[in-house]
């Protein structure tokens, strides 16, 4: 048998989690480098991925199992990756490695839970990205959201309780609607309860009537969306983002909202083709209204931190909008930007923290001038930001652009109107750095800050050399994902091209039947 | 039809224990409580033994009136379980504040006898005895406190509002017997066959009436009024005794007798039933948000999980009985170990009872904190955990028959349960602790025990619950057993 690459990458870092249960809780220094060793062995795990990959092949690699699980529920222990997860995969432990990294010196109470958590995060991630049985990604998806939830109430800032209660509920909301969703499904797959299985590829083949599609694409959509944030599902996001320490927030707008919009890729598209269509106008829609409204939003922010917070409710309309344009240009370049933004915006959150860390404030107005103090750090902000509002050259350009192009294939006008929030991102974010960073250093505080020290710098180092690559040679990453992009989109065009109404009377009425039968037994 | 001992063996065991223990008690002095724990434990090892022994038993015995089938024996199973969890939850408990009283784990005992007949016996006066064997036990264990002034009241009201529910069972079982004239359930069972002529209202009225004295039992709403008061009142190990095996006895006893009248059981009264648990489920939940008293909301809580059970129930058949087994054992499990971290953050004479109370504790008490928080996050229903498979299989009982709209409820109230399970998490986590530091809780190794079984087996069930999943729907491929055995009554 082959080498379980999938399993050791997902249920590596739990491993490190009981290493450091084993640990006692005054060796912080020992603690931290556990959580990070364990995060980058990870990593080169998911490089390892990458390179093996066959991009040119649209199937699930490195399958694991299917190994029954729970048989009488059905229930399969299944993982695999394709075009659409590889990038996520690997982009979950790199930002893991640089929020755990980031933690030195700003996490100093209870560093060994809040290590316990970050690694917990990082196999419920994982394995979101990898599941492909229902019942198990569902197990992984709640999970996750345990953790996240102790990181922000015990080390977040401020309102740090309704930030971390309203993040759990809000989550929950739209997850137990799946849940039921997921059931739905489940029963569906066989009238006889010892043949259903929750596997994906099963339920993938089975035929639903485009009524009974709406409603389960709504409840899945549902789940998604909050995390996504769609609007109007947005409202706890900037709660959430703020509050979180800086490790958390970078995990946050890196890994977990990208979960909502992979949600989408992988299950409410290929799963319910017809509803899809049906939602196009409404998600386009929503996603644009995202967009300018996340860009306004932002640009009357004074914190830096809910500024970058509210530019995400921006950044991910785009990848929604590039998603329901339903070309592969628009698709790839969603995915695409997925990982930009995960990047950029996960190290925008970084850098907030730096100076956060010697001010002990992020009000815009009490910074200013200090790219006289601080010129490294004042270099990677620009660049970061430059990324973020996708100048030509960075990793922005390629994905907004390929989304921009995709839209515009399938309707023009959402294009335009997404291109104006691209000069309102310039506003908001160039203004932003304006004002923190040129004119006079007039304040006697910053006047002493130090420059970025070895740490950071070296934090920082990766990620300008992803934004850099991404930028000026995205076919590294393009060519893995394009030919899974192109499956999806003619899996969703065919199969509702195909609706043959007759074949979905016959099914349902022989599944009916079956049901009465199960009923009166 | 002779005398099969064999199923009625886990109740002899168990009503042999009791006796042993009334007895040993008066002669023992010095250092008994852990004696006494120690034959308690030892007792409902042999009991759990003889349950485990009578697995492949299907057979009818004594006249008909006790069934030895698979959903006895899950049943068994679970009152044995929380039988042990709540001995070794309380033993330092009762040593410390009961001075040792040999009573607690007498009435125990018996309450446990009572509930096994309950769930065993297929008439409906055994049924009725078993309910009273294990209801006045549990009138007795509320107020077992007696410096407490509230304990007392407790245990009044419990006994007056349960007496009065007593009333309506045997009113009910009175008009059965009017309509079919006869009180076993196997015999009632093999009229619908053939006659069809009996009195359906008077069946209906009566098993309206059982539905009622019952439901008083297992708290659902209407009939839940006694719960959060006597929960709060009485002494923590005996609430933790009665919230859970009590529940499960009294759903085995309305699961049996629906069954048996499913076919006169038309629309209007699936729809009532419909209506209660929608009832019971969104009452609980929405008064527990408000409790400040940690038992006073478990207390709601285990009026909203009654709530779910209620879901398998309006359900019924086969992928609801074992829907509600399944269910009932995690909640057994989950509540008891709960209870057993309650009993030791209460601290001497239970002070320690306010959740707010709670603030800081997670990090003062690691291990508890964390097993607390499990046990919480379980009665929520989060993944990875036994509560979370429990309810996973009531939704597919439920959208399997097509109760849509029920399912929908159900989430919609286990969401609005994650607000105070997670409240209570907020507080041990991440509100400030008290200036002014508790007493240091009494370490117990039998309630370490206690709270470690639990924590297992909550995750065991959420993460490998397979072979549990297994024995449950086994058990329920035997919901229509009691119509096998119709014939000795025909030959009689």
């Amino acid at each position: 048998m082959e080498w379980p690459i999938l399993t050791w990458i997902v249920f590596l870092p739990l491993l490190g989690c009981l290493v450091i249960l084993l640990l006692d809780k005054t060796w912080h220094n020992a603690i931290r480098w556990t959580a990070l060793i364990a995060t980058s062995v990870d990593f080169i795990l998911t490089i390892i991925l990458f390179c093996k990959f066959d991009g040119s092949n649209t199937d699930m690699q490195f399958v694991v199992g299917p190994f029954p699980w729970i048989e009488s529920l059905g229930v399969t222990f299944s993982l695999g990756v394709d075009g659409i997860a590889i990038l996520l995969v690997i982009l979950t432990p790199f930002l893991t490695a640089i929020a755990i990294a980031s933690t030195w010196t700003s996490i100093t109470e209870k560093v060994k839970g809040f290590m316990i958590s970050m690694l917990l995060l990082q196999t419920g991630m994982l394995g979101v990205f990898v599941a492909t049985d229902l019942f198990l990604f569902y197990i992984f998806w709640e999970v996750m959201l345990i953790p996240m939830y102790f990181m922000i109430g015990i080390w977040g800032g401020g309102r740090k309780i309704y930030a971390a209660v309203k993040f759990v509920l809000f989550t929950m909301f739209g997850s137990l609607l799946m849940l039921l969703a997921i059931i739905k499904l489940y029963v569906m797959t066989s009238p006889d309860p010892l043949l259903r299985t929750t596997d994906l590829m099963t339920i993938l083949n089975m035929k639903i009537t485009p009524d009974l599609q709406v409603w389960l694409f709504l409840a899945f959509a549902l789940a998604f969306a909050i995390k996504v944030p769609l609007f109007p599902f947005h409202t706890w996001l900037p709660d959430a983002h703020v509050e979180a320490p800086t490790a958390g927030s970078v995990i946050l707008a890196g890994v977990l909202l990208k979960m909502g919009t992979y949600g989408f890729l992988r299950f409410c598209l290929p799963l319910f083709p017809d509803a899809t269509l049906q939602f196009v106008p409404l998600i386009s829609i929503l996603s644009l209204i995202g967009i300018t409204y996340g860009a306004l939003i932002s640009m009357v922010q004074k914190d830096v931190k809910s500024l970058v917070a509210y530019s995400s409710v921006a950044h991910l309309g785009f990848v929604m909008l590039g998603m329901f344009a339903l070309t592969t240009q628009g698709v790839t370049g969603s995915i695409l930007q997925m990982i930009n933004h995960g990047i950029a915006t996960g190290a925008l959150f970084f850098l907030v923290g730096v100076i956060y860390e010697r001010r002990h404030t992020r009000l815009i107005s009490d910074f200013g001038g200090i790219a006289h103090v601080m010129p490294l750090y004042a270099t990677i902000f620009m660049i970061v930001t430059l990324a973020s509002i996708g100048l030509p050259g960075t990793n922005g350009f390629v994905g907004e652009f390929l989304i921009l192009l995709g839209t515009f294939k399938a309707n023009p006008v959402y294009a335009v109107i997404g291109t104006a929030g691209i000069v309102l991102a310039a506003v908001y974010m160039l203004w932003m750095v304006q004002r923190v960073f040129f004119g006079k250093c007039d304040k006697e505080e910053n006047r002493k800050m130090a420059d970025m020290n070895c740490r950071e710098a070296f934090i920082a180092l990766p990620i300008v050399i992803m934004i850099f690559w991404i930028g000026i040679y995205p076919k590294t990453f393009i060519d893995k994902i394009e030919p899974s992009v192109k499956k999806v989109i003619e899996t969703v065009k065919s199969k509702a091209l195909a609706g043959d109404e007759a074949a979905f009377e016959v099914y349902n009425s022989s599944f009916e039947n079956a049901r009465e039968k199960g009923k009166s037994e | 039809m002779g005398f099969n001992w064999t199923i009625i063996a886990p109740e002899i065991a168990v009503l042999v224990t009791g006796f042993v223990i009334l007895v040993s008690g008066l002669f023992l002095k010095k250092g008994r409580n852990s004696i006494l724990t120690a034959v308690s434990f030892i007792g409902i090892l042999v009991a759990l033994g003889l349950t485990f022994k009578s697995f492949s038993l299907t057979d009818v015995s004594f006249q008909g009136i006790v069934i030895g089938d698979r959903i006895a024996f899950f049943f068994k199973i679970i009152f044995c379980l929380g039988t042990l969890l709540t001995i070794f939850a309380a033993s330092t408990y009762v040593g410390r504040e009961l001075k040792g009283l040999s009573e607690f784990y007498i009435l125990v005992f018996f309450a446990t006898f009572g509930m096994m007949v309950m769930a065993s016996s297929t008439d409906l006066i055994t049924i009725f005895l078993g309910l009273e064997v294990m209801s006045i036990p549990l009138y007795v264990l509320a107020g077992i406190y007696r410096k407490r002034l509230r304990s007392r009241e407790a245990s009044m009201k419990y006994f007056f509002l349960g007496a009065f529910a007593s009333g309506f069972f045997l009113y009910g079982i009175a008009l059965i017997f009017g309509a079919y004239g006869s009180t076993n359930l196997i015999e009632i069972s093999s009229r619908f066959s053939f006659a069809g002529g009996a009195s359906t209202f008077l069946a209906l009225a009566g098993i309206a009436l059982i539905l009622i004295g019952l439901g008083f039992k297992v708290a659902i709403a209407p009939f839940h009024m006694w719960a959060p008061d006597v929960y709060e009142g009485a002494p923590a190990p005996a609430t933790a005794f009665m919230s859970a095996g009590p529940k499960a006895a009294g759903f085995a006893a309305l699961f049996r007798i629906f069954t048996v009248f499913a076919p006169v059981l038309n629309d209007k009264f699936t729809s009532i039933l419909w209506i209660l648990c929608v009832l019971t489920m969104t009452w609980g939940n929405v008064l527990a948000i408000s409790q400040k008293n940690i038992k006073r909301m478990l207390a709601y809580s285990s009026i909203a999980h009654a709530g779910y059970v209620m879901i398998a129930l309006v359900v019924g058949g086969k992928t609801g009985f074992s829907a509600a087994m399944f269910y009932l054992l995690v909640y057994t499990i989950i509540n008891i170990g709960a209870f057993a971290v309650i009993i030791l953050f209460a601290g001497r004479e239970e002070k320690f009872e306010n959740i707010s109370d709670y603030a800081g504790f997670g990090f003062r008490y690691p291990f508890a904190g964390i097993a607390l928080t499990i046990f919480m996050l379980a009665l929520a229903g989060i993944p990875a955990t036994a509560g979370f498979v429990g309810k996973y299989k009531i939704f597919i009982a439920a959208l399997n028959s097509g109760y849509i709209w029920l399912a929908v409820i159900g989430v919609i109230n286990s969401l609005i349960s994650v607000w105070y399970y997670i409240y209570v998490v907020v507080t041990m986590y991440m509100k400030p602790a008290e200036a002014e530091h508790p007493p240091a809780m009494a370490f117990s190794p039998t309630l370490l025990v206690a709270v470690l079984i639990a924590l297992i087996l909550t995750l065991q069930l959420g993460i490998f619950p397979e072979s549990y999943l297994k024995f449950s729907d086994l058990a329920g491929e035997h919901v229509n057993l009691i119509t096998v055995f119709q014939s000795i009554f025909n030959s009689m």
